[in-house]
């Protein structure tokens, strides 16, 4: 049996755990119906033209972990980005784990999913914002859907800010030989809000662990989402990410990816405005080696006027690696005074390396400024025997011009000890250390 | 007075198609419809050996298998290829030696093209293959390009008089099992040009085909077949009018390009054939392949100038094999009331130290769609590969729309590649500094245009610049917001 009937076939079980008469349910039902007609995307669809799934999916995955398992806060703990300022939701195989979590419900919700889908006190929040604009017609996103259950639910009220990040970290203990997971977030700005969160996903053990992950982000009028995704995982583990986010007018929303590890990943990355004045930033560094593969697929569609979009995506690319961008930018007609910029640098390290890059325009208004940049390169030999000749040994010259080339993307980082952290990352994939914080 | 804007557009929509008109010139038509014996006619009607007989009777089994194409930007009915008829030559044969023997009434329509034969043979020294519905009528210039060793002539010739080149060619750049399009013109072209340039010769002259689809009902498939021998160079023109018809006409020429060691060619394209009327009815669907294969050191430059059709779907393309080839690919796309343009290029570099060069421009006005698709692919041994690609698009009106899908695919870390891209509108400040020094509205969003096009047209052979120039100016007049 392929893992795709399996999929089906074990959604039994699933519904044994789950009310079956409440209104999410039938919600799942339908998506399952789609995924079960459509199955997983091959490389024939044009989005899936660069990556493909079928090395994934030829293998056996566990999708239900057989019992909870704990791990030692010491194991972890380096992990997190601070260790008591932050609320954290914390899961360990996809369950979700109140030892190491900090939740809240004191002004603002930081809790799970799973309650959020169940309570009566959240029935109304969640008819308002579940699965509403995740697209019915992508199949990974209907898989998620047809499985959603367990999550982060985060819910900031009317002129709140959150005062302290968010942590959102999935840890897979290595427990199962291999793991199939499908969280399913859902986080709402309201007016006049502001939150900041991060979001990561590690495997403590090389076993295969598959995380097909939907968030859905609803940002209010004047909101502000500054939100943090970090993908550092072991060469096992492979994720596909699916991120919706819609915006309300004057609200600003920005999404910074970092790429660093993980053997497949796939970040299909949505923005849709619902007003005018809306800012969105969308910026990403991959830095990748040996045989990963990482695929940006990144959408902003301009359905309203006088708003602004920002893509800064920068790839450096080593040994086998395979890195994809595919940025689509649509302004339909009414959004005159657009401003949409989408720009993707690329350098190849090695020869080996491969880059398929895809910046895509779909323009209907005519009083717009939209532009996108994108380049192949390497490292310029000339500033290369610039610091060469100042006494910088070549590791370390080749680490400086790297850094200054990912530098647009890091500078926008908010949160210090991020920058910081990811900083040392760097540092570490290019071993180098520069004695110095950049 | 000024000159507004709505007066520009109502004297845009009530302007007539100005090469509307048709000839009536008696034609030898097959019936309607498409089959393996229509293909064996066709052969049999050109006189055609038998391995070409079979070659397209090939073709034509792998296109049964084939399935029209549905992922270009554009969105049309599909033609119905069983209601076309295959072959329709004037039936005025065979060749003429003088203008005066040829039909009066094909020289007329010649004439208010603007190509009478006798102006082109004395002032523009232009060597010119008519091809009106599908079989060459008149062919000049011959004897001077013989003294060269150069071949020019149409494609059934050369498939009688010099079939080792074709055997050796045809076939080998665009295979026909290429595309849906290019499997149905291997099939069933009927005409076309040929043209051999000698080792080490430079073709004095610029060699130009008008195309003309005349007869009602005929789609035209022509296939081009371009050999630049070593060292040699040559320039080729290619240039499109057809008159104004309600039912939609399929155009699907197949172009090959041949550029062996350190050889040359240059190939020019102005299109204008008819883009259907203000509400979209009518128009030609233009589905062509055109593509040439760089060897050593050699160089291929297509420039294009595309203002009419219905539907255009093109994507000139180098496949840079040889090492230190050179791709270049120059184009205007306008499209203006209902008109689809889904065109681009195909660098493909296989070779070391290749280089390749992408300007594009797009001008979309009324309710037009424009898109450029194209693709940059840099295989694992082309080292040293290098490619500049840049996009403009120009936005008139806020009904069109303008699109870019650049595919960028690097395979080698040498590769240097940089693509840009931009969408924009003209300027009111712009309009106002012309205004203000006294150029009208209209005069000043020609200047802008042409400014705006100017690296491409200074692409085109000098004869072919004007016709351009003007052809651009035909297809936007008014059309601005």
């Amino acid at each position: 049996m392929d893992f795709q009937d399996k999929l089906i076939s074990s959604y039994l079980a699933f519904e044994e755990g789950v009310n079956l008469s409440d209104s999410v349910h039938k919600t799942r039902a339908k998506a399952l119906k789609y995924f079960e007609e459509t199955g997983f995307p091959t490389r024939k669809d044009e989005s899936w033209k660069y990556t493909s799934l079928a090395a994934l999916i030829n293998q056996d995955y566990s999708l239900f972990p057989k019992s909870e398992s704990t791990i030692e806060l010491r194991d972890v703990k380096k992990y997190f980005l601070y260790d008591t300022d932050t609320y954290k939701v914390i899961f360990i195989d996809g369950v979700y784990s109140p030892f190491l979590s900090n939740t809240t419900h004191d002004g603002l919700d930081v809790c799970l999913m799973s309650a959020a889908l169940t309570k009566p006190k959240y029935r109304e929040l969640i008819n308002t914002y579940f699965n509403k604009i995740a697209p019915a017609n992508e199949s990974l996103t209907a898989l998620n859907t047809s499985y959603a259950k367990e999550g982060a639910y985060i819910y900031i009220p009317p002129s709140v800010v959150a005062e302290k990040p968010i942590e959102i970290i999935h840890f897979a203990s290595g427990n199962e030989t291999s793991l199939w997971m499908q969280p399913r977030n859902l986080i709402v700005v309201d007016k006049n809000a502001q939150v900041q969160i991060i979001e990561r996903h590690q495997s403590l053990k090389a076993h295969a662990v598959v995380t097909n992950s939907v968030t859905e982000i609803f940002v209010h009028q004047d909101a502000f989402l500054d939100y943090y995704k970090l993908q550092n995982d072991l060469e096992s583990a492979s994720l596909i990410d699916n991120t919706y986010i819609t915006q309300e007018k004057n609200s600003h929303a920005s999404v910074h990816t970092f790429s660093l590890g993980g053997k497949l990943i796939r970040n299909n990355l949505n923005f849709y405005h619902k007003g005018e004045h809306i800012l969105s930033t969308l910026k990403g560094v991959t830095i990748l080696e040996d045989q990963q593969h990482v695929d940006h697929s990144t959408l902003v569609h301009h359905a309203q006027p006088n708003c602004e979009s920002h893509q800064d995506y920068k790839g450096i690319f080593s040994d086998r690696s395979e890195g994809v961008f595919n940025g689509k930018i649509v302004v339909d007609k009414v959004a005159q005074k657009t401003n949409a910029f989408q720009q993707n640098n690329n350098i190849l390290l090695e020869n080996k390396a491969t880059i398929n890059t895809k910046p895509q325009l779909e323009i209907f208004a005519d009083d717009v400024k939209c532009s996108h940049g994108c380049t192949v390169g390497q490292l310029d030999e000339e500033a290369l025997f610039y610091l060469r000749s100042r006494g910088i040994p070549k590791k370390e010259a080749k680490a400086l011009l790297t850094y200054a080339f990912a530098n647009t993307v890091l500078n926008s980082v908010q949160l210090p000890s991020l920058k910081k952290r990811i900083n040392l990352q760097i540092a570490k994939k290019l071993g180098v250390n520069l004695g110095f914080e950049l | 007075m000024a000159y507004t804007e709505e007066e520009l557009k109502k004297e845009l929509e009530t302007k007539e198609y100005e090469y509307g008109f048709y000839t009536d010139i008696e034609s030898d038509t097959f019936p309607k419809g498409l089959n393996a014996d229509i293909v064996r006619k066709i052969s049999e009607k050109k006189g055609e050996p038998t391995w070409m007989t079979e070659w397209r009777l090939s073709a034509y089994e792998a296109w049964l298998e084939m399935e029209e194409p549905e992922w270009a930007n554009v969105s049309y009915t599909k033609p119905n290829l069983q209601e076309i008829s295959y072959y329709s030559a004037p039936k005025t044969n065979p060749k003429y030696n003088n203008l005066d023997e040829v039909d009066p009434d094909l020289l007329d329509t010649f004439n208010r093209l603007g190509i009478s034969l006798e102006e082109q043979k004395k002032l523009a020294g232009v060597a010119v293959d008519i091809v009106m519905d599908s079989v060459s009528v008149a062919t000049t210039f011959k004897k001077t390009l013989a003294e060269k060793g150069i071949i020019f002539c149409s494609i059934s010739e050369a498939i009688k008089e010099h079939p080792e080149l074709v055997k050796k060619y045809l076939g080998t750049v665009v295979p026909p099992k290429d595309n849906y399009y290019a499997g149905l013109n291997s099939a069933v072209f009927t005409d076309g040009s040929f043209c051999y340039i000698p080792k080490g010769v430079r073709c004095p002259m610029e060699l130009s085909t008008y195309f003309r689809i005349n007869q009602a009902g005929t789609g035209q498939f022509e296939r081009t077949l371009v050999i630049a021998d070593q060292e040699s160079y040559v320039s080729y023109l290619e240039g499109c009018t057809a008159p104004s018809r309600d039912e939609n006409q399929l155009h699907a020429a197949v172009v090959e390009l041949i550029a062996l060691d350190d050889a040359e060619i240059k190939y020019s394209t102005v299109q204008n054939w008819y883009p259907g009327d203000k509400s979209g009815k009518g128009g030609v669907f233009n589905f062509v392949t055109k593509r040439g294969i760089c060897h050593t050191r050699s160089k291929i430059s297509w420039t294009q100038v595309e203002t009419g059709s219905a539907v255009t779907w093109k994507y000139p393309s180098c496949i840079l094999k040889g090492d230190y080839s050179i791709g270049e690919f120059y184009s205007i796309a306008v499209t203006n009331n209902r008109q689809q343009a889904d065109t681009g290029t195909k660098m493909i570099h296989l070779g070391k130290n290749t280089k390749s060069t992408i300007i594009s421009k797009g001008i979309s006005a009324g309710e037009s769609q424009n898109s450029y698709r194209g693709l940059v692919q840099v295989g694992a041994r082309a080292s040293q590969a290098r490619n500049f690609s840049q996009c403009d698009s120009l936005l008139m009106g806020n009904s069109c729309g303008a699109h870019t899908f650049p595919y960028i695919e690097a395979k080698n870390n040498t590769a240097q590649i940089e693509h840009e891209a931009t969408t924009s509108k003209i300027g009111e400040d712009q309009i106002f500094y012309c205004n203000q020094r006294g150029i009208d509205t209209e005069k000043a969003i020609a200047l802008i245009v042409n400014g705006f096009s100017k690296e491409v047209l200074n692409k085109l052979p000098m004869e072919f610049a004007v016709e351009a120039q003007k052809l651009l100016e035909i297809s936007l007049e008014g059309s601005v917001g």
